[in-house]
């Protein structure tokens, strides 16, 4: 394994003030008749690594996709560029480990040439473009999965894949959804030790939605915690430690609840 | 043609000598641009799970050919091919709509338009033996200005595909992941149902509606199973597809069966032989 483990060492990242930001304002979103989501708020700043929890059906992909601009929404998502200049962002998107048929033959190859060039991939991918499709596996270590077929990859093999594909282009902001389901434990940690190296050598803010919240003290800077509307946000302890968060997941833990 | 008909009688055919059964060499020629066409499109069929649907194109194509023929078009295919965009572009708003067409929604639909096709066409106590060859096909009545019709077609869908494919299959992957991506989800969708209502309806005259779906499905479902990754996929099935479409052609010839349904049965027994050596990739 490449990363040493020094989880507890690492020092919280500060948003450092005027640079870039994404601000949530009075989101609404409503499917059919139906409130998904109401009076969201809140601000994700450069660096930071924000985790949505949330019961299923919360509305954590709904966040997602209005935030993708891929659902109708009200209210006003703005992106600022560093100094204030409003800007349209680029978004980097890992789908909810997406499930490929394993009888599927698409190498990571073929797949990743297809997303990122114009090379109509039911051609052999030509020299040039193979080394590009490495020079991006190689930025969360995948270099060696570059000829496996995409549906026998591993949980984490795959998140490591579709990781690599949103970061090229370079986004400003990182979505995951859900990222560390399908992926053991040794696989969380080298994949959120990789979204930490990531969000510093790229300048990047990261929001992902989580069910594992053993997760949340080590690597998030701060959590929301969702049920159609933001019903806690904070630091993972104090989100954590709240009685909101408590009584959405059933739990309890008395005092020292959350360590679930 | 004369080129095409003088490179023939170098085969050690007999049919293949000079001056004799034309049908049999522009069938051959017909079969090295129809099989390739359906080949490309066999794996993004099959890997869009759009095969059932593709069948109900299909019918809808054959009622296409009847509203075409009542409206007293010269060409009836013409307003097939509308109409089957038509229902191209439908089907790709209800999928797109609803938590994907069923296969029961599907099934309403084909059938809906196939009772429609024979009901029009037999209207006031006609015939529908005009249309038996739109059931049937047959491969042997193509003539060369047909062949020019089919290899315009062949052209148009490699240059769709070589502009197009990777949105299309990425779209076909992951859709949420295509639209992060900047692909217009809908308009691939609704360019490669076109893709195959087009190329359905107008071979349906030579290769028949009851084969023509194994002809679409089969080459791809065989290469899936022995192919490692895509160019390999998009070859094999190409090929497989040329093989026996042109040793369907043969036995057809030899014992007398229609070509299209030799041509299909063949496909399946190389479906067969793949899935043995399925496991061994």
């Amino acid at each position: 394994m490449r990363f040493a483990k020094q989880h507890h060492t690492r020092i919280p990242m500060p948003a450092k003030p005027g640079t870039c930001r994404l601000d949530v304002k009075n989101l609404g979103v409503t499917l059919e008749n139906d409130v998904i989501l109401r009076d969201i708020n809140f601000q994700l700043n450069c660096r930071e690594i924000v985790a949505l929890i949330g019961p299923n059906g919360a509305g954590k992909s709904s966040l997602f996709r209005s935030i993708l601009g891929q659902i109708p929404y009200t209210g006003a998502i703005k992106f600022e560029l560093a100094g204030g200049y409003p800007s349209q962002p680029k978004i980097g998107y890992v789908p909810q480990s997406p499930s490929f048929d394993r009888g599927y033959p698409i190498s990571v190859l073929d797949f990743f040439a297809a997303a990122i060039s114009r090379w109509p991939v039911f051609l052999p991918v030509p020299r040039s473009l193979r080394a590009k499709v490495e020079e991006c596996l190689s930025r969360v270590h995948g270099e060696a999965l570059i000829d496996k077929r995409i549906g026998t990859l591993s949980g984490g093999e795959l998140q490591r894949v579709l990781l690599a594909l949103a970061l090229e282009p370079i986004p400003q902001i990182l979505i995951l959804d859900e990222p560390l389901s399908g992926v053991d434990v040794g696989g969380e940690h080298l994949l959120m030790e990789m979204l930490d190296e990531i969000r510093q050598k790229y300048d990047l803010s990261i929001l992902f939605s989580t069910h594992d919240f053993s997760t949340l003290r080590l690597y998030a800077d701060k959590v929301i915690l969702l049920q159609q509307a933001i019903l806690k946000v904070g630091t993972p302890n104090e989100v954590l430690r709240s009685p909101e968060f408590q009584s959405v997941f059933h739990l309890n833990l008395g005092q020292e609840g959350g360590d679930a | 043609m004369e080129v095409w008909y003088w490179l023939v009688s170098w085969l050690p055919f007999e049919w293949a000598a000079a001056d004799s059964m034309y049908f049999m060499k522009n069938a051959l020629l017909a079969i090295f641009v129809v099989t390739p066409l359906f080949g490309l499109l066999s794996t993004m069929v099959v890997e869009s799970r759009m095969a059932f649907f593709s069948d109900a194109l299909g019918h809808s194509a054959f009622t296409g050919m009847a509203i075409g023929a009542i409206c007293g078009l010269a060409e009836p295919v013409a307003g097939a091919v509308l109409f089957a965009v038509i229902i191209a572009f439908l089907f790709t708003i209800v999928r797109q709509r609803t938590t994907m067409a069923s296969d029961t929604a599907i099934s309403v639909f084909s059938s809906a338009a196939v009772a429609l096709g024979i009901f029009i066409s037999t209207l006031g106590g006609q015939s529908f033996t005009k249309f038996n060859n739109l059931l049937i096909g047959d491969i042997l009545s193509v003539s060369p200005g047909e062949i020019g019709l089919l290899a315009v077609i062949l052209l148009l869908l490699v240059l769709l595909w070589v502009t197009s494919f990777n949105q299309m299959m990425l779209t076909a992957v992951h859709q949420a992941l295509a639209d992060s991506r900047g692909v217009k989800v809908f308009w691939k969708n609704f360019l490669f149902t076109a893709a195959i209502a087009v190329v359905v309806t107008i071979t349906m005259t030579w290769v028949g509606l009851l084969v023509i779906n194994a002809l679409i499905v089969l080459p791809g479902a065989a290469a899936r199973n022995i192919a490692r990754n895509l160019p390999q996929y998009h070859l094999i099935s190409v090929l497989g597809g040329l093989v026996c479409g042109l040793a369907g052609l043969m036995v057809s010839y030899h014992l007398g069966a229609s070509t299209g349904a030799s041509i299909t049965v063949l496909l399946a027994l190389w479906f067969f032989v793949t899935l043995l050596f399925k496991g061994k990739r």
